[in-house]
């Protein structure tokens, strides 16, 4: 079984490097065809045609496109990502920078959604038609509907500015100052974890509501165990498998998507840099952002489908 | 109610909404005895036993009457109280073994919950039963399947595992929902005459429940057959083949292919069974009798009447396997 495993994983690892080569030539191509010439940008008000020339030259952009392209595959598979136009530093250095204050505000966010989603879609599911449904419901479809710059700026308005309780933006990292960090990351984290955890809600209602209404469950109740008993190891267990897809979905959006989230914050992470970068031209940059999302995106799905095999055994034993 | 009765259910009613899917049904249970339950679909089989023993899905679902276990009216008894009465005093088996066992839980787990709730014994003793279980329902080389998982067995093995759970605590009453319906034949034949062995060993009562009088015939000595939600006759499993008097169960005999009989075309049953929000104010089966009377058939109901030796019949029409009724039967021939 775990030769079978170890086989699966290669496999799917293998899918992951052919996505990534498409991802580079898409990424590659949409960097080139967005109008604005970097380094005319780099350049500002230094600007005189030598100096234009002279930098074109060093950053290899007189170039053909195709050789261009096949020289940055080449120097991605060493770890070379190119050099930021804005900084001169190597992109690679920069998006290690940035990647731990994306990375922690996933995490965090992921927690909330999943401190949100759980115990309320379990509850929602299992007192279906009552009350309490219906304002769960209510309150996660807001949730899902409420758009997250909007959504930050109320939190810093109420939390920051009134209450003066939470720094309203920046970041500490995780390593050097935990509580800081925590201060820091948990109105943001908030933010990201209210939208993924009002849609997860809505999953996790409907995946146990689908598990409530199946032959097995009634087999557990005719045996006579305890309530509590046929919701977590009956009930709970059989919808975990729809919830580690759309969990796992969440975390890749998250991931990708901060963007908004980093910038209403002043978030030091991926989603500002590419912001940044995009303003600023800085084409390096925003290809190795986007082929390290892309990367993280990929490495969550080949993620997701062990996690099937560890809840479902069809997967597992076949 | 005698001392070996197991469960007696009186006048049970079940409505869901404006639908009347159970009207007052009554039936008795003996010890080692086996009750048949036949009808169509939608003639409220399911609903009967499922009512009578609380494990009633819609929450919507009105339920009166009484259901007598031990004493106990489990008609309306709170959830706690019937947690102690199944698996222990009563025993399930349903339709479909396939969505039956649950997909993600090893066999030992499905297996050894029950008795370590309701025996109080340890999960080693309950390991040690659930061998002894599989054993006895005929799974040959129990040891390992006990790690599997319900997808590595076949359709009859999943049936034999869950009768196992059935009888995990040696129950009163076993309740059979169409156990074989979902089986090819062969495997229909092992499953009953192994429900039938440990029925003789374990003494315990059973409702059996079916659209196959065929299947009915091979388990039960008495028989009720319902329409419409209501019993229209209740008699000896013999007596239904030999001397059917309700209109209904004559047409459901004729329905019937036999084997190396002189077999001519097989009759139906015209129409189809009564809708429960719009019952016939009189005879349930009214719309579709081929001897039907004058307007009294049409509103008054008949009454379930005993017409000797506790044959219990519900139709202003039964004559004994009359002519009238085959002739009639014979021009519905398709």
């Amino acid at each position: 079984m775990n030769r079978k495993l170890l086989s699966f994983v290669l496999r799917r690892l293998g899918h992951t490097a052919i996505v990534l080569v498409g991802v580079i030539i898409v990424v590659f191509t949409l960097v080139h065809l967005v109008p604005g010439d970097p380094v005319r940008v780099a350049l500002g008000t230094r600007y005189t045609p030598e100096a234009y020339a002279a930098l074109r030259e060093a950053s290899g952009l007189d170039r053909p496109l195709i050789v261009q392209f096949f020289s940055y595959i080449g120097n991605a598979l060493t770890g070379d990502l190119g050099v930021s136009f804005r900084s001169g530093n190597p992109v690679t250095l920069v998006l290690l920078e940035r990647l731990p204050a994306t990375l922690s505000l996933a995490a965090a966010g992921i927690i909330i959604a999943l401190l949100i989603s759980f115990p309320l879609g379990l509850y929602a599911a299992l007192h279906e038609g009552k009350a309490l449904d219906g304002v769960i419901r209510a309150v996660s479809q807001f949730g899902v509907s409420v758009p997250d710059f909007w959504m930050g700026l109320m939190l810093i308005t109420f939390f920051s500015v009134t209450l003066g309780w939470l720094p309203p933006s920046g970041y500490v990292p995780l390593t050097e100052d935990p509580l800081g960090w925590a201060s820091h990351v948990l109105m943001p984290a908030f933010t990201v974890g209210v939208v993924a955890g009002s849609i997860m809600t809505r999953y996790i209602r409907s995946a146990v509501l689908d598990v409530v209404g199946s032959s097995y469950i009634r087999t557990a109740k005719s045996k006579g165990i305890k309530h509590r008993t046929v919701v977590m190891r009956h009930i709970v267990r059989n919808a975990l498998v729809p919830v580690v897809t759309i969990g796992g979905i969440q975390m890749a959006t998250m991931l990708g998507g901060l963007i908004v989230v980093e910038v209403v914050f002043a978030w030091p992470g991926l989603g500002r840099l590419v912001y940044d970068a995009v303003l600023s031209r800085d084409y390096a940059v925003i290809q190795g952002a986007v082929l390290l999302i892309a990367g993280m995106f990929l490495l969550i799905n080949l993620l997701v489908d062990l996690l099937y095999a560890v809840v479902d055994p069809r997967i597992r034993v076949s | 109610m005698s001392a070996n009765t197991v469960i007696d259910v009186q006048d049970l009613r079940v409505r869901v909404g404006a639908a009347r899917i159970v009207n007052d049904v009554s039936f008795k249970v003996e010890r080692g005895q086996t009750l048949g339950i036949v009808g169509e679909s939608g003639s409220g089989k399911s609903m009967t036993v499922l009512a009578a023993t609380g494990l009633i899905d819609a929450p919507s679902a009105k339920v009166s009457g009484t259901s007598m276990l031990d004493g106990q009216n489990l008609i309306g008894l709170r959830r706690s109280k019937l947690e102690k009465i199944y698996g222990e005093r009563i025993g399930f088996i349903f339709q479909d073994p396939a969505t039956s066992l649950n997909p993600v839980l090893t066999l030992e787990r499905q297996l050894t919950e029950g008795p370590e709730a309701h025996l109080g014994i340890t999960r080693r003793a309950a390991r040690r039963r659930a061998l002894d279980l599989l054993e006895a329902v005929g799974i040959p080389d129990p040891e390992p399947r006990l790690a599997a998982y319900p997808h590595q067995l076949s359709g009859g093995m999943k049936q034999r595992v869950m009768i196992a759970v059935a009888l995990a605590c040696d129950p009163a009453l076993l309740i059979a929902d169409e156990p074989t319906t979902a089986l090819d034949v062969t495997t229909q034949a092992q499953i009953i005459s192994l429900v039938r062995s440990l029925q003789e060993r374990l003494g315990m009562g059973v409702v059996w429940i079916s659209h196959d009088l065929g299947v009915i015939s091979g388990v039960a000595e008495e028989v009720s057959v319902l329409y419409g939600g209501q019993v229209v006759e209740h008699t000896a499993i013999t007596d239904i083949f030999n001397n059917p008097l309700h209109p209904y169960t004559q047409g459901l005999l004729r329905a019937r292919p036999y084997l190396g009989g002189a077999q001519e075309e097989l009759v139906t049953i015209p129409g189809s069974p009564p809708d429960p929000k719009n019952l016939p104010k009189g005879c349930v089966f009214y719309d579709r009798c081929p001897v039907r009377l004058d307007s009294r058939c049409e509103t008054e109901l008949p009454p379930l009447t005993d017409v000797g030796d506790g044959h219990l019949v519900r139709s202003f029409c039964a004559t004994s396997g009359g002519e009238n009724v085959r002739n009639a039967w014979e021009g519905t021939r398709v």
